[in-house]
């Protein structure tokens, strides 16, 4: 039973890590109309609809705080942002089941929208950028379009290993009943 | 049920714990810099060095796309570069005369050539900035290999950014296009001073926007090339910022403003030159003696 957590851990860990690595190298060139995606978001909703709103919230804190280290101005901004979207997608668990595909994107374009507005209030409205629909077509939009074409790659990968952890969880437990 | 209401109220605490957490983070890190050296330690051993893995991988396949590319291009290109060689040696003879009467001239003032030659280290860049809002990167040069913050970053023949933060083995740069960018520079031919700042709305067209220029008799034009200036107290002066590309008058009379095309080309940046020497390093000498 331990050495399946362990697993599930380690498993976890290494999805956010490979989603952050691509995130900074390989889709800088990716870019399109010098736009990348938000792989982060994908995997923080993700785990958060899937699995709880506590796994969500962990990987969401992990994500945030990776992005705060190399790349923020501050600690614990994005790690902040991040956790919210990890809790609120994972309030959806009861709502969401496997096969349904309309759901995981609907909250993945909704977590990604409402990231873009909250990052311009917070970064760029307080310095008194008032230019909203300006971000909003050149940033927040492409990159809401670019993040949901990647959704339909990378969301079935995260599914299916989260199907594959939970068979083996499942056939663990009956062994002990 | 008991057991559900338990785990619910559990999340509510681990959330409410992270984001206070994150909260007194932010203010810790907003006073002091300190902070945030936990943390930086934790990216050493995690991704910093599977970053510069995987930018060596990408590097090759860069490398081998462009081994495909034809033959005629090249040929093409060759002979492009060919007539700029020869109209580059002749502009080099005219401006190694003008350089033996520069030094003869200055001989005769005793003036000290001291930003003629700055001392420079190499570095990769090893990733960007994961959202869309800044333009920063990593390099896979930090303290260990003597870089240190403030100092000024090259890309080929112009002005890049600066390092703004320090680890042991890496270094972030703010690229001069950011947002929150502000450089003091200069025109070259006339020595007008003004002022360089990034402008996100400007970043997809490659183009940053200087103003406050003063309006006097000295014309400016298209295609003139913009340093960084004197007065500067974190840029060395005399680095080239870019281009101008549009210049006009603003409303008031008294300032120009307009747009500069940078002479570093920001979306693939692979190879910078970091500048070991930094100007509070160099006022402060000057100062000494």
């Amino acid at each position: 039973m331990k050495t399946l957590k362990f697993k599930r851990f380690f498993v976890t860990a290494l999805i956010v890590i490979i989603a952050y690595l691509l995130q900074c190298t390989v889709f800088q060139s990716l870019q399109l109309a010098g736009i990348k995606p938000n792989l982060l978001i994908i995997v923080t909703a993700a785990f958060g609809f899937m699995r709880g709103s506590r796994e969500g919230m962990l990987v969401g804190f992990a994500c945030g705080i990776l992005t705060d280290i190399q790349f923020g101005s501050i600690i614990g901004l994005y790690a902040l942002i991040y956790l919210a979207a990890g809790y609120v997608n994972g309030l959806f668990e009861r709502l969401y089941f496997d096969e349904d595909i309309k759901l995981p994107i609907l909250l993945i374009t909704v977590s990604e929208f409402l990231y873009g507005v909250i990052i311009y209030f917070l970064m760029f409205l307080l310095r008194s950028d008032f230019n909203f629909l300006f971000y909003l077509n050149e940033i927040i939009v492409p990159e809401l379009i670019y993040t949901i074409g990647i959704t339909l790659i990378l969301y079935p990968l995260i599914l299916l290993i989260n199907h594959k952890l939970e068979a083996e969880e499942k056939r663990s437990a009956s062994k002990f009943v | 049920m008991k057991k559900k209401n338990q785990a619910s109220a559990f999340n509510r605490y681990l959330l409410l714990g992270l984001a206070v957490f994150c909260i007194i983070m932010m203010l810790l890190s907003s006073f002091s810099e300190r902070a945030a050296g936990p943390f930086k330690v934790l990216a050493n051993v995690t991704v910093i060095p599977l970053q510069q893995g995987i930018n060596y991988i990408g590097s090759w396949m860069g490398d081998m796309t462009d081994n495909f590319e034809t033959m005629q291009q090249l040929r093409a290109e060759n002979e492009k570069l060919q007539e700029q060689v020869d109209s580059l040696m002749t502009e080099n003879n005219y401006l190694q005369e003008e350089r033996y009467e520069l030094e003869r001239l200055q001989e005769l003032y005793q003036l000290d050539s001291n930003y003629a030659e700055y001392e420079k280290t190499a570095a990769h860049v090893i990733g960007s900035d994961s959202g869309n809002w800044f333009s920063t990167f990593t390099i896979d040069k930090g303290s260990q290999d003597g870089i240190a913050v403030d100092m000024n970053v090259m890309a080929g023949s112009g002005l890049a950014g600066i390092v703004v933060e320090v680890g042991p083995t890496w270094a972030r740069v703010r690229s001069i296009i950011d947002d929150s960018s502000n450089v003091s520079g200069m025109v070259l031919s006339t020595s007008d001073r003004c002022i360089v700042s990034g402008d996100l709305s400007l970043m997809s067209d490659g183009q940053i926007r200087f103003e406050q220029m003063e309006n006097n008799e000295n014309q400016v034009s298209v295609g003139d090339q913009i340093v960084t200036s004197y007065i500067s107290d974190k840029y060395l002066q005399g680095i080239l910022i870019g281009y101008v590309s549009e210049v006009t008058v603003d409303s008031n009379n008294l300032t120009r403003s307009g747009y500069i095309t940078p002479a570093v080309d920001f979306k693939n940046i692979q190879e910078v030159l970091v500048i070991t020497t930094t100007k509070a390093q160099l006022t402060g000498e000057s100062e000494g003696q």
